[in-house]
């Protein structure tokens, strides 16, 4: 296996009194899409900005493609493609002038990087003169990874690329990044959106600038402390409400059509916290309500990780 | 809420279309919202949401066709509409530099609440979401959100529109939002919403899907999932959202 392409090694950050990011450690291996999956204010973007080497980590170290994000960020800026969380194209400029523009910026052609922009440039090349502020949701990204594409980067880091993007762009969108790791590109990305954490190679849970758990997706799950079971019936609000109220609830939550029940007895059986569940809701004359037990996901696992946001010191 | 109308329908829209040039935005969409329901509204971008919903608050006007709005017509009573309804976009709409309590007595002085009104709703908003009061601007993004909607419905509307109003909302804190809305249409207040997040749109009461300009399905999540023999709208979404 080829060495990490990314090597964050004890980085923190501090802005002002906040702690932007603390003792983050974790390596990117070369070719994969890894994922940062966190809250609003998590330290996601700081650790973005340490990365592309627009922010200077205070202590600890961090290299991207073997060069050191302090000493070598010349020789880095040249070689990642980053698409910051917000819009970060000119909306007074077409589509083609945006991609022009980010070309030139790092000394190339869009001819030079077309074979490799075209699966997704092809999609918005019809509006190539419609400026960048009219385009939809799902276009604007479109554009924004292929400016980030154009000069051939060996890395891309994305900022939560999909912030306001619907369904079914997201899945075309997540489904052009596959193509890219595909033919050998490492993917850093951020997401609030769990469906995408599941299509990463590997997620990093991040809260309140530390790293809470580094597994493939589909592992995470398997570190849930507490029996789970689903939990289905009419009046959801009111079924939500009375489970808060059972004897042993340690979470509820909605889960699509479906209610998440967490017990708080880690030794418990998940079946018999379902019986005994089905029979707390007879008796709270929720008489359609039934339950079932289920494995954690990662986003039952995320919650619990994350327990509910604490506000910030006024 | 127990007055006569609390059962009649809070919006009615016929044949409503809007024309920008020869691009057709929204297409003689016709639809009903109950009185204290919870409509998800959804599409993907560019389908045409956003130009309805400027309709519905009374931003733009409609090309033809009509819609009522709380019982009012909003070509001719629009001033009357704006007062009836609140409303939330995806673009965060307190001000910053100002504290919580200063964009609650900003927005409820325009809605003409007196200043013990304000008061009494502002420590009761302030209670339920468990907020001291700060500059806003220092909010983390689930919390400003939460705040928005609770000031949009600051004036105790008859509907409220919430445009993506979870967009980038980490887990929990959409959750939490999710439950204000919940709340908010068990004390009786139409809940207008749009959403990317398909697990949300299985939390509405009824959805609708807009595809270039058309309402092209309309039901309770679970009806839709029926007629469509699919497991979660995210597939009937897929299957849908994207016209040929």
């Amino acid at each position: 296996m080829s060495d990490p392409v990314v090597v964050v090694r004890d980085v923190s950050k501090k802005f002002a009194e906040t702690e932007a990011l603390t003792d983050v450690t974790f390596d990117v291996n070369d070719g994969e899409i890894f994922g940062l999956v966190g809250p609003d204010g998590a330290g996601k973007t700081t650790l973005f900005r340490i990365l592309t080497t627009l922010v200077l980590p205070d202590s600890g170290t961090a290299t991207v493609l073997g060069l050191d994000v302090v000493r070598d960020l010349w020789a880095i800026r040249s070689r990642v493609g980053y698409m910051p969380g917000r819009f970060s194209l000119y909306g007074d400029l077409t589509v083609a002038e945006n991609l022009s523009f980010f070309a030139s910026v790092f000394g190339t052609t869009v001819e030079k990087g077309y074979d490799l922009i075209a699966p997704i440039y092809k999609q918005i090349e019809p509006f190539a003169e419609r400026r960048a502020d009219a385009l939809s949701g799902g276009m604007k990204q479109k554009l924004a990874l292929s400016c980030a594409l154009v000069h051939r980067p060996d890395i891309l880091f994305l900022d939560e690329p999909t912030t306001g993007v619907d369904a079914v762009s997201r899945r075309e969108f997540w489904d052009q990044l596959g193509l890219l790791r595909d033919s050998g590109l490492t993917v850093v990305v951020s997401t609030p959106y769990m469906d995408e954490a599941m299509r990463c190679d590997r997620v990093a849970l991040v809260q309140g600038g530390r790293l809470l758990e580094i597994d493939p997706p589909r592992d995470i799950g398997r570190n849930y402390p507490l029996p789970l079971v689903s939990v289905t019936g009419a009046d959801r609000y009111q079924l939500l409400l009375s489970l808060r109220r059972a004897p042993h609830a340690h979470s509820v939550y909605p889960f699509g059509a479906e209610l998440h029940y967490t017990d708080d007895r880690p030794d418990r059986d998940a079946a018999t916290v379902s019986s005994e569940l089905d029979e707390y809701m007879q008796s709270q004359g929720f008489a359609d309500a039934t339950s079932h037990p289920i494995s954690a996901g990662i986003e039952d696992s995320f919650m619990e990780l994350m327990s509910a946001p604490a506000q910030p010191a006024p | 809420m127990t007055e006569p109308g609390a059962r009649e329908r809070a919006i009615v829209v016929r044949d409503l279309t809007r024309r920008f040039g020869s691009f057709t935005a929204v297409d003689n969409v016709s639809f009903d919202v109950g009185a204290g329901e919870v409509f998800g509204f959804l599409g993907a971008n560019g389908a045409g949401k956003t130009t309805a919903i400027k309709m519905l608050i009374g931003l733009l006007a409609p090309t033809s066709g009509s819609a009522h709005v709380a019982g009012l017509d909003i070509a001719t009573q629009t001033e009357q509409v704006r007062r009836r309804i609140g409303y939330m976009s995806q673009r965060f709409s307190l001000y910053e530099d100002l504290t919580v309590l200063e964009n609650i007595a900003l927005y409820g002085g325009i809605y003409g609440l007196d200043d013990a009104q304000i008061a009494a709703r502002a420590s009761r908003m302030l209670k339920t979401l468990g907020l001291t009061n700060q500059l806003v601007g220092r909010l983390p993004l689930g919390w400003k959100q939460k705040l928005a909607f609770s000031v949009a419905l600051l004036h105790e509307p008859a509907v409220v529109f919430l445009d993506e109003p979870t967009g980038g909302v980490d887990p929990i804190t959409r959750r939490q939002f999710w439950e204000l809305i919940y709340a908010a249409a068990a004390r009786g207040t139409t809940v207008f919403v749009t959403t990317h997040y398909m697990d949300e749109a299985e939390y509405c009461d009824r959805i609708s899907i807009m595809v270039d300009g058309h309402i092209v399905t309309l039901g309770t999540p679970k009806e839709l999932k029926t007629k469509w023999n699919v497991g979660t709208v995210d597939e009937i979404f897929v299957r849908l959202a994207r016209a040929s």
